[in-house]
């Protein structure tokens, strides 16, 4: 290895900082996230774009449902909430309609999302609402001790199916296509770049945008199925991932040791929500039609 | 403030309590409004997504009761006043939202309106069977507010009072009508938007930075904030201290908990909202409310034609229950008749709070129609003996 590499610097400047930090609560440092989770590198990823896109942030908000994953409202410095088990979406849904200035962000997990909020999920996507969906996949419950999800792939042992899994799983990014995203792509927490500059390109795009993120849970998911820590699941998504931009999501299932196919799959213009209102709004009422204004001065 | 004259239907309608009611939260400043169809309650929804675009402002189906129930709420914090529509099945299904809301000092506005249950029960027929479900529905401790009119008038009016009563207080407002209320066709008089007052939300004025979101003011109710002011505000259904960050502190706990049931006590004192007749002399009171306060007149008239020293106690707010004033009744009269379209809800909170100093009657019924005005009198008459 190159010595020079690991040369640190001498002295540190007192007022250094990681770029990070304006974008988190850092009075609520530490996180409860296990050692290897890779729902912070994702937050990095997402503090990275949110950099990158020059976004104002004081018109970003994230929307967290429960769980692991839920937990990101409480640590992001911006307007947050942490709302109930699997209702992210409809509180966006609410939010975003009464406040359409604001970049809505949803944050959660993949049990919160599509199994308790699985109804929500599709319904947002139908109405092709303005809400960007930010999923951390990390196939189990990881919040209450890793139970089946229904993402869990077939065979992998959880607390709830001692014996291993036998129901088919859920393909998100097959799911969120057929309902209407405009936009649908997948990554890992290997991919820490692509996935940055995903998230960006998703901040641009009008209408209901989902990114799912294959992410470790070395606690209760790895442990309990064998798999190593969270080094041996990076060398995994390093070595069974596969970047194929536009693949039909229809091919891009999750096994517990298959291929994992990354890349974004679906960048599609459909006008969305507040678009279609307008529209129609128009057509029937003509100049009798007034322009939403939620925020009332009363 | 004055209303908005954009929401303001001024005139004389002929109108059923539902439709009554969605003037209300016209005229009231609500511009959002997201809900799920079911009888008896839809007309309420069916009128403003019908008057919304020409005033402007919001209404979406959702895909069930729990979303219609956060989304209001996503509403809120993005800075309108917003509300939702059900009846019993739907409400059961909003209860987790109702604690949301609760906990989170959340205004907004519940309308019930009740059919007959458990379950699907009766669909198209009344009861008054969710009032302790309105109160105690969430798991949890925490205080709500719940108002039953008793005509289209008191529909269009008190749905004013239920948005400002939120505002005041940042909680949860439930407007508890029941099928025949809300289906009977009465006049009703919308008023100028100068005459009705509106309670604006209290923003705070103390910059990012000073304020804290569950900091209590005197009143023990916190300022409120709206998304994209800057303020990079936290807020969560979990346990928090003042700034709302999450916190596993039993300090915490009964600070903040005890405070979401303490802000509302001036509404079971001085500020509850009732109607009494002939109370002076009244030795048997009827209590009721609703639908049922209008049988209960009748029967009241017959009594008192009968030469028994009936007296009213009509319940406009219901929660937080008036207990001091049932509780003063109580050491001047013999007995109290409460008859109500349950098995008997209420009836308890009269008995609590007469706390055995006057006999408590209940004239029960198990839903699907009024009572009999015959019955409730039966009821007064032994209760007079």
């Amino acid at each position: 290895m190159n010595e020079a590499l690991l040369e640190i610097p001498q002295e540190i400047p007192e007022d250094a900082r990681n770029p990070v930090e304006p974008f988190l609560r850092m009075d609520r440092m530490p996180h409860i996230w296990c050692p290897a989770c890779g729902i912070g590198t994702t937050v990095n990823c997402f503090t990275r774009a949110l950099l990158d896109s020059k976004a104002d942030l004081d018109k970003v908000a994230v929307v967290s449902g429960i769980g692991c994953t839920g937990r990101v409202a409480g640590y992001a410095n911006l307007d947050s909430f942490h709302t109930t088990h699997g209702r992210a979406l409809p509180f966006a849904t609410g939010l975003k309609l009464a406040n359409p200035e604001l970049q809505v962000v949803v944050y959660s997990g993949d049990g919160d999302l599509f199994a308790i909020g699985g109804n929500h999920f599709i319904h947002a996507a139908r109405r092709n609402m303005d809400l960007k969906v930010i999923c951390v996949n990390n196939l189990t419950y990881a919040m209450t001790g890793g139970q089946t999800a229904p993402t869990t792939p077939g065979h992998v042992i959880s607390a709830t199916s001692p014996y291993g899994v036998f129901e088919p799983s859920f393909n998100l990014v097959a799911l969120a296509e057929a309902a209407g995203a405009s936009y649908v792509a997948r990554w890992t927490t290997y991919h820490v770049k692509q996935l940055a500059r995903s998230m960006e390109e998703m901040f641009k795009k009008k209408g209901f945008c989902f990114i799912e993120v294959i992410s470790p849970c070395p606690t209760l998911y790895q442990r309990r199925n064998k798999m190593g820590d969270g080094l041996d699941a990076m060398k995994s998504y390093k070595q069974l991932s596969k970047v194929r931009n536009g693949a039909p999501t229809s091919e891009c299932s999750l096994t517990m040791s298959g291929e994992i196919v990354v890349g974004k799959f679906v960048d599609r213009d459909r006008p969305d929500y507040f678009e279609l209102l307008k529209n129609q709004m128009t057509e029937a009422l003509g100049d009798q039609y007034a322009e939403p204004e939620t925020s009332c001065s009363c | 403030m004055h209303a908005d004259p954009k929401g303001v239907l001024t005139g004389v309608h002929f109108l059923d309590g539902d439709h009554a009611c969605c003037e209300g939260t016209l005229a009231a400043g609500a511009r959002f409004s997201a809900g799920y169809p079911i009888t008896p309650s839809t007309e309420v929804v069916e009128r403003f997504a019908w008057r919304i675009p020409k005033v402007g402002g919001i209404f979406i189906q959702m895909e069930d009761e729990l979303a219609a129930s956060i989304a209001i709420q996503g509403a809120v914090w993005g800075g309108a006043k917003a509300f939702t529509v059900t009846s019993g099945p739907g409400f059961s299904l909003m209860m987790e939202h109702i604690g949301y809301a609760a906990m989170t000092e959340t205004p907004c506005v519940f309308v019930n309106v009740q059919r007959g249950g458990p379950s699907t029960g009766l669909p198209t027929l009344p009861a008054q069977a969710d009032m302790m479900q309105a109160k105690w529905g969430s798991h949890g401790d925490y205080g709500i507010i719940a108002l039953c009119p008793n005509s289209p008038q008191e529909c269009f009016d008190l749905t004013i009072t239920a948005f400002n009563l939120s505002e005041e207080f940042r909680v949860p407002v439930m407007m508890m009508l029941d099928e025949c209320v809300g289906h009977m066709t009465e006049k009703v008089v919308i008023p100028e938007a100068s005459a009705i007052n509106v309670t604006p939300r209290r923003f705070t004025k103390l910059p990012p930075g000073e304020f804290r979101l569950f900091q209590p003011c005197e009143d023990q109710v916190p300022d409120m904030l709206r998304a994209g002011d800057g303020y990079r505000f936290h807020v969560t259904g979990l346990t928090h201290d003042e700034r709302g960050y999450p916190s596993m502190n039993v300090e915490t706990q009964d600070v903040q908990v005890r405070r979401l049931i303490d802000k509302l006590k001036p509404l079971s004192n001085e500020r509850a909202l009732f109607e009494t007749e002939h109370l002076d002399d009244a030795e048997v009171v009827v209590v009721s409310y609703g639908i049922t306060s209008r049988v209960a007149q009748r029967a009241l008239q017959m009594a008192r034609d009968l030469g028994i020293r009936a007296g009213k106690f009509r319940i406009i707010s219901a929660w937080p229950f008036p207990e001091q004033h049932i509780r003063e009744l109580a050491s001047r009269v013999k007995a109290f008749v409460v008859p109500e379209i349950n098995l008997g809800q209420m009836v308890h909170e009269v008995e609590r709070a007469a706390a055995g100093k006057a006999a408590v009657i209940p004239v029960s019924h198990a839903g699907g129609s009024v009572h009999n005005p015959d019955v409730i009198l039966k009821a007064i008459v032994e209760a007079a003996r």
